[in-house]
């Protein structure tokens, strides 16, 4: 096993998981989605190829509604 | 009002949109309130924020970009939030990505908690490497002349004014400036944040301004669909009285009926 930073909060993952295999244990395969590894833009089609690191830092955004304010 | 010669429709980053208001997705009761306020604004660009997705906590629940008729809408991805130029421009990246390439984005940085003023210092720096980086950036600034003419000059798509604060409803507190701001431009002004309803948004269409951003004025009036629609109204009358020309104030009063042939 090993710690990633998801979204701010300490996780465990297997070791040699991919972006591919996280998404997919976190049920959000398939969603509209864009994922950033220690601040940089990871595009999708290196999803199954990227093998995340002990204590990578993962952003997963997604879209929301929202206007002109925080 | 229908004729293109005498109302042409807004030219953004190349498109063209028949709708002057732009509206944000934010603040609403609901997905559902959102669908039918978004669709009685008549609006066919809307804003978006970009956020965490919640790990583990219903990765079912509709999203809303899930729930609207995407067809219908160019998104407009917004940096809402952001106080530093790392983050908007990160932001804008992840929209990018988010949104297969999409190039169209609203920059936004935030120099106070308080008044969610621009930072336009920041927001300069902003647009430069967004613009750099190939980015069609429409820009919320304050109503400073010299500072919408330099947004202006690096590259900005548009550049849009503020009204008064974020979510304050005040309305235009300084029109002069916003006029000042439009007759310098060589690229679209639209009036970002603070209308509070539909005469504010009317004002600002007969100033000229090219288009209106709103978010609160719709989405927390008391029934936002009815003020959604009545917004719609205000923008097209707005910008037929300015493109009709207002007759000029006078003093005194002027009869309308001819005084010739009077019985009396």
């Amino acid at each position: 096993m090993m710690t990633i930073v998801l979204n701010g909060e300490k996780q465990q993952v297997t070791a040699n998981t991919s972006i591919s295999q996280l998404l997919k244990n976190l049920n959000l395969e398939n969603k509209r989605l864009a994922v950033e590894i220690n601040q940089q833009i990871i595009p999708r089609s290196e999803f199954d190829q990227h093998i995340l690191n002990e204590m990578d830092k993962v952003e997963i955004v997604q879209a929301i509604g929202g206007g002109s304010n925080p | 009002m229908s004729d293109s010669n005498i109302n042409p429709p807004l030219i953004l980053a190349g498109n063209s949109y028949h709708s002057r208001l732009l509206v944000g997705t934010g603040k609403y009761k609901d997905n559902e309130e959102t669908r039918l306020a978004l669709e009685a604004s008549g609006a066919e660009i809307i804003t978006i924020a970009i956020r965490r997705t919640n790990i583990g906590q219903n990765p079912d629940e509709p999203n809303l970009l899930d729930i609207l008729p995407l067809e219908k809408y160019t998104l407009l991805p917004n940096t809402a939030g952001c106080y530093t130029v790392d983050d908007a421009v990160r932001t804008c990246r992840l929209a990018r990505e988010l949104l297969a390439g999409h190039k169209l984005v609203k920059l936004e940085v935030l120099g106070d908690e308080k008044t969610l003023f621009p930072d336009t210092i920041q927001t300069l720096k902003a647009a430069q490497i967004l613009v750099d980086d190939g980015f069609d950036v429409m820009v919320y600034t304050n109503d400073d002349p010299l500072i919408a003419k330099e947004l202006e000059k690096i590259g900005c798509v548009a550049v849009m004014p503020l009204a008064a604060p974020i979510g304050s409803g005040l309305g235009i507190r300084n029109p002069y400036n916003i006029l000042t701001i439009i007759e310098n431009a060589n690229v679209p002004i639209l009036v970002d944040a603070g209308v509070g309803t539909a005469s504010d948004a009317a004002i600002a269409m007969e100033l000229g301004c090219d288009g209106i951003l709103m978010n609160t004025a719709i989405a927390a009036a008391k029934n936002p669909v009815l003020m959604a629609s009545a917004m719609k109204k205000a923008v097209e009358a707005g910008r037929e009285a300015f493109l009709a020309g207002r007759m000029p104030k006078k003093r005194f009063a002027s009869a309308s009926s001819p005084i010739e042939g009077t019985f009396f």
